[in-house]
């Protein structure tokens, strides 16, 4: 019971804590054109050059190829275990979820690998080591804890999937069920919950953060549209 | 000190350097007295409660800025950023690395605007604001010249150009503005150009250099002032009027205008490209200057402007003045209209001068003899401002292509410098965002060296000996520091004076 408490909390605090800094980031103006350019000159191509940098983190690519090639494995396998994980949430399972499925068991490997190779650089490149506060630490052993504790119940001490299944769709119809008795699964859960409460407050913003950054999302055409915000057209009516 | 540098040894495969702490502590260029602050609206002096203020403003920026905003929260630490600035490789002061630059900020933002940085300020690097910060604030963001290098290669386009802006904003508005910088300011909206050139002045100025060309050339090339009905209003940086070697880029553009048979005008009260309101990141100020050319273009009541060689100017006039003036399309105000009706809709408005040189070069309207730079090996140092905030032509791009286009038409033989210093990449010279002063010259010298070893890589290679820009502070900076590294001075120009060279006069009927 208390842990289907402490994941309504933090479901609540997720969805709730990204709802307001989004519609925060919408209602803050950007007044002035500062696309970091050569940028596309129309929106379709702000959706295309956005779309490469979320998918393929084109800019870090140009910045940093080690760092790029740890982010990649940490996020791709990342973003497959998420949807693997979807399996204990839908009932009945959705069919490109199976399709995962395979890729999914190994994906858990590959993000950790992604995740210690990041660490590495925390401690081994200077300039890095010069920058790394201990929040930055902490996030990256609490995803390493996750990553581990889930895999060792994939492949050291197996948990009651069915059970676990059965717990979380029970939160979804507000008919809380029991949770299976084993301490990874406790483990796992609660890092789980600390990394969803954390999430809206931390530096893990990036994830929307980036779909707002003026520099990314602007088209370069500021002769052909004129772009006013609505504190600087108050000016206009003052003078 | 400056006096004691010499040209760095070249480095075949650039070695990232390693971070020496505390190296350029300290360095303050001059702050700005009372008279200069307070011409400005800001307090004079540093004032009793600038606390209270510093973070007042912040707030109020954070509510004013996305860009501030969404970039102080989503950095994530990465690192890509770090050895991407001048300033740091030149002198591997960590906190000239552009994230450290920007954690000076997020420290106070942290603290004081959100809940981890409330609750466990260790933990998350928050920080207090206190006089040392903001001394240390003062000194850090005007080590950054807001060329934007560093957010090409940042996953979420953070410009720590926006955060040095935003920190500038604070400082002038607790009274901690820079001299430099604000000084210029004051001179633009008083007398009409960053120089504080008088129109009488100028006027001599420019006869002066009619005799000059008439004696070199043989022919009239006129540099008319305050000319009403002139077809285009040039508003160009007013170091071209007396500067080495900017003035022969000023020469170049007469005689483009004077061999395509347009008539231009420069104007004596709005006679500045540059707005330095751009580099302290005030709105206002830099709206101020902007409404100046407005003007000026509704008294001379001129079909075109064009703006001349000038990184930061360029950007204003490209991304901004629309915003700003409306002299783009869209505005609705009483002078925009009248503006937008005055104005001839075929052409780009407004245009570079290498856009209007350009197209005359492909329309043949002008013709070019490239022989006469056949003495010149040149390569093209591109500028941040221009590279990385603004476009030329119709093509994303075109900023890269267009100068090149004119310097290949101008001169035999071309040389482009190593990728990882040209076009989006290109290092800043190592003067620009209201660094250009005295006072920093340790700075600049040191924030140049990555240009100067791309530089000095071409020229034992390929025997480049002239390094063509299309920016005055470039022109200026270099002519200060190739020095230092063993190059003369003489070897930065603009492209106009490659055009300048290279452009037949006698032929027009
Ligand atoms: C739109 C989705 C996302 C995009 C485009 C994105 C992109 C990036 C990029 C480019 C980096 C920098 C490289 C690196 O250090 O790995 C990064 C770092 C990071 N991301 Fe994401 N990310 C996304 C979603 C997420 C999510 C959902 C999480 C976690 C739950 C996450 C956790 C992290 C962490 C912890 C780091 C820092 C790694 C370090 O400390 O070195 N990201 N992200
Ligand atoms: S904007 Fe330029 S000078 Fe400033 S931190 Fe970034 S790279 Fe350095
Ligand atoms: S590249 Fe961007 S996210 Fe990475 S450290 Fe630099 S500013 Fe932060």
């Amino acid at each position: 019971m208390l842990f289907a408490a402490l994941f309504y909390v933090a479901g609540i605090t997720l969805a709730g804590g990204l709802v307001y800094r989004i519609s925060d980031y919408l209602r803050t103006p950007a007044p002035l054109k500062i696309p970091t350019t050569p940028a596309p000159t129309t929106s379709g191509g702000v959706v295309l050059r956005m779309t490469r940098e979320v998918l393929l983190f084109e800019s870090l690519f140009k910045g940093s190829l080690w760092t790029w090639a740890f982010a990649v494995l940490f996020h791709g396998g990342l973003a497959l275990v998420l949807m693997r994980h979807l399996r204990y949430f839908t009932q009945p399972v959705w069919s490109w979820v199976d399709l995962a499925q395979p890729f999914g068991i190994y994906a858990g490997f590959v993000m950790a690998i992604g995740l210690v190779g990041l660490w590495g650089r925390r401690f081994l490149v200077d300039r890095i080591r010069y920058i790394s506060t201990p929040s930055d630490h902490l996030m990256l052993a609490l995803l390493l804890m996750i990553a581990l504790s889930g895999l060792s119940m994939k492949f050291l001490d197996h948990t009651d999937i069915i059970g676990v299944k059965a717990f979380f769709l029970g939160l979804e119809h507000f008919d809380p069920q029991p949770l299976p008795a084993s301490p990874l699964l406790y483990l796992h859960l609660s890092l789980v919950a600390t990394l969803m409460i954390i999430f809206p407050f931390s530096k893990l913003l990036h994830a929307p953060g980036v779909f707002f950054s003026p520099s990314r999302n602007q088209p370069d055409n500021p002769r052909e549209h004129r772009h006013l915000s609505s504190w600087a057209a108050k000016l206009e009516s003052e003078s | 000190m400056a006096t004691e540098i010499t040209a760095p040894p070249y480095r075949v495969i650039p070695i990232i350097p390693a971070i020496k702490p505390g190296a350029m502590e300290g360095l303050k260029p001059f702050v700005a007295n009372d008279k200069i602050q307070e011409a400005l609206g800001f307090p004079g002096g540093l004032v009793e409660d600038w606390k209270d203020r510093a973070i007042a403003k912040m707030g109020d920026l954070l509510k004013k800025y996305r860009s501030l905003k969404v970039y102080l929260d989503a950095c994530v630490h990465c690192g890509a950023c770090s050895d991407k600035c001048h300033y740091f490789i030149g002198t591997q002061d960590p906190k000239n690395m552009p994230v450290a630059r920007q954690d000076l900020m997020r420290s106070v933002y942290r603290r004081y605007f959100t809940l981890p940085g409330k609750l466990f300020p260790k933990l998350v690097g928050a920080r207090e604001l206190t006089k040392e910060v903001l001394d240390e604030w003062y000194s850090y963001y005007h080590q950054c010249s807001e060329c934007r290098r560093c957010s090409v290669f940042c996953p979420y386009g953070i410009d720590t150009a926006e955060i040095t802006m935003a920190a500038r904003e604070i400082l002038d508005s607790v009274g901690y503005g820079q001299k430099y910088s604000n000084e210029i300011i004051g001179k633009v909206n008083t007398i009409g150009n960053n120089l504080g050139l008088p129109g009488p002045a100028l006027e001599d100025t420019l006869a002066g250099l009619e005799e000059d060309v008439k004696e070199d050339t043989g022919i009239d090339v006129r540099f008319p002032l305050d000319v009403k009905g002139a077809e285009v209003l040039l508003i160009t940086p007013s170091a071209d009027f007396f500067a080495e070697p900017h003035i022969d880029s000023l020469i170049g553009y007469a005689k483009v205008f004077h061999a395509a048979g347009i008539s231009w005008t420069l104007s004596s009260m709005s006679s500045e490209a540059g707005n330095f309101g751009l580099f302290i990141g005030n709105y206002e100020q830099m709206r101020k200057i902007a409404l100046r050319i407005r003007q000026a273009a509704l008294e001379l009541g001129v079909k075109r402007i064009v703006v001349g060689e000038c990184g930061h100017a360029w950007r204003v006039a490209y991304s901004f003045w629309n915003t700003l003036t409306g002299i783009g399309d869209g505005a609705e105000d009483r002078f925009a209209l009248q503006l937008q009706k005055q104005l001839d809709q075929r052409y780009r408005q407004p245009a570079h001068i290498c856009e209007l040189t350009w197209d005359l070069i492909e329309k043949q309207a002008i013709t070019l003899d490239p022989e006469a730079n056949d003495n010149l090996i040149v390569t093209f140092h591109d500028s941040c401002n221009v590279a990385r905030g603004s476009r030329m032509g119709e093509m994303a791009g075109g900023q890269f292509e267009i100068p090149r286009s004119i310097i290949r038409a101008a001169a035999n033989h071309f040389v482009d410098m190593s990728d990882a210093t040209t076009r989006e990449k290109t290092f800043c010279c190592g003067g620009g965002g209201g660094l250009l002063t005295d006072d920093l010259m340790d700075l600049r010298v040191k924030g140049a060296l990555p240009r100067m070893e791309a530089l000095k890589e071409v020229a034992d290679r390929d025997g480049v000996n002239f390094m063509a820009t299309i920016c005055a502070i470039c022109k200026t900076q270099f002519s200060k520091v190739l020095p230092y590294y063993g190059f003369n001075m003489r070897m930065v120009g603009g492209v106009h004076q490659l055009v300048s060279n290279a452009i037949r006069l006698g032929d027009k009927e």
